[in-house]
C-alpha cells in the first residue's frame, strides 16, 4: 500500500462528516434521502464552477446537512444563524489560546 | 462543544493557526463553514439529538481504523483462496463481514473482478458513494465533478490520465455506486507474486486499483 492521503483536511470537514453519519445512525434521516439532498446541492454548486472534490465538496456537504436538518425540522434556520453569529462573537472575545465557549462575549 | 477535536484529534489536521502569534490578541476566527457546523452541533446537542462522544468515535474510526488496508486484505485473500474468491462473487457483503469489515456505507457491497477481457471501474455520478468499511473516505478526485461526469462518458480517456493503458480488446465496465450498492474492484493478481503470503500480497494492492483507476504492474 502507498502512503494514505489525509482523510480530512480541516477539522470542520471531519465534524460535518461525523455529524451526518451520527444523525443517520440515530435514524434522523435515511441514507438515500441524504445522498439525494447532497447530490442536489453538488449539482447546484457545480453549475457555476467545476467542483474539485476538496473544500468545495465539504461546503456542499455543510449546506446539504443544513437543508436536510431544517426540512426535517431537526433545526431551525433562524436559530442556526443566531448560533453561528454567537460563535463568531465568542471567538473574537476569547483571548488567543483559551478555550472558546459560546457566550464568551456576554457579561457574566 | 466542537473544541474537543482540538485536543484529542489535533494531530490529524493541518492547523495553520496553531502557533503563537502576538498580533492575534483574540482567538482566530474559524472559516464561515466551520462556524455553520458549530451552530448545527450546538443546536442538535441542545435538542439531545446527538452525543458528542459518538462524534469523536466516528472521527477516530475513519481517521485511524478504516481505510484501504481493509480492502487490500480482502483482495489478497481473494487471490490466495479460490473458495473465498467464490464467496466474494456470490455475496461480498457477507464475505467481508466475516473478515470484520462492515458498517456504514458497507451495507451492500458487490465485488467486481477484473479479467484479461474486462476492466472494472467505479464512480458515483450522484455524489460520492463509496465502500467506507473497505476503502475509508474517498479521495478528492473521486468526489470531483470531472471524474464523476467523465468516468461514464469517456472511461478510457480518464483511465489514460491515471496512467492506465488497457489493451484495445479489453472491455471497460463502469459501475455507478448508489446509496444502496457499493462496488469493490478486485484487480488482477500481478505477476511475480507467486508464493507470496496474504500479508505480502496486500501490500501490493493500491487503493486506486480497488476503484479501478490503477492496474497493478509486475512485482519484483
Amino acid at each position: 500500500m502507498r502512503a494514505p492521503e489525509p482523510v480530512f483536511e480541516a477539522p470542520w470537514h471531519a465534524q460535518v462528516f461525523a455529524l451526518t453519519v451520527h444523525l443517520h445512525a440515530q435514524a434522523a434521516f435515511g441514507w438515500p434521502e441524504w445522498t439525494e439532498q447532497f447530490g442536489a446541492v453538488l449539482a447546484e454548486h457545480g453549475v457555476d464552477k467545476e467542483l474539485d472534490g476538496g473544500e468545495d465538496y465539504f461546503l456542499a456537504w455543510v449546506e446539504a446537512l443544513e437543508r436536510i436538518c431544517t426540512t426535517k425540522e431537526l433545526a431551525e434556520a433562524q436559530v442556526l444563524a443566531q448560533l453561528k453569529e454567537g460563535w463568531a462573537r465568542a471567538y473574537l472575545a476569547t483571548p488567543h489560546g483559551a478555550v472558546v465557549r459560546l457566550g464568551a462575549d456576554e457579561p457574566e | 462543544m466542537g473544541l474537543q477535536y482540538a485536543g484529542k484529534l489535533a494531530h490529524l489536521f493541518a492547523m495553520p493557526h496553531d502557533f503563537d502569534d502576538p498580533d492575534h490578541a483574540h482567538s482566530v476566527l474559524p472559516p464561515d463553514p466551520a462556524l455553520r457546523v458549530k451552530a448545527l452541533e450546538t443546536l442538535l446537542e441542545r435538542k439531545g439529538l446527538i452525543d458528542p462522544a459518538a462524534l469523536d468515535e466516528i472521527i477516530d474510526t475513519y481517521a485511524h481504523r478504516v481505510g484501504p488496508q481493509n480492502g487490500a486484505a480482502v483482495v489478497a485473500r481473494a487471490w490466495d483462496e479460490p473458495e473465498f474468491a467464490e464467496a466474494l462473487k456470490q455475496d461480498a457483503t457477507a464475505a467481508v463481514r466475516d473478515m470484520g469489515f462492515y458498517g456504514r456505507q458497507g451495507e451492500h457491497i458487490v465485488a467486481v473482478f477484473n479479467t484479461p477481457g474486462q476492466h472494472n471501474m467505479v464512480v458515483c455520478t450522484l455524489c460520492s458513494c463509496y465502500p467506507w468499511p473497505l476503502l475509508g473516505i474517498p479521495p478528492s478526485w473521486f468526489k470531483s465533478d470531472a471524474y464523476r461526469s467523465r468516468a461514464v462518458r469517456e472511461p478510457r480517456k480518464v483511465l489514460a490520465e491515471f496512467g492506465v493503458k488497457l489493451a484495445d480488446d479489453t472491455k471497460v465496465r463502469v459501475w455507478d455506486s448508489t446509496a444502496e450498492i457499493r462496488y469493490l474492484v478486485i484487480p488482477e493478481r500481478p505477476e511475480g507474486t507467486e508464493g507470496w503470503s496474504q500479508e505480502q500480497l496486500a501490500k501490493a494492492v493500491t487503493r486506486d486499483s480497488m476503484v479501478g483507476t490503477d492496474v497493478l504492474g509486475a512485482q519484483s
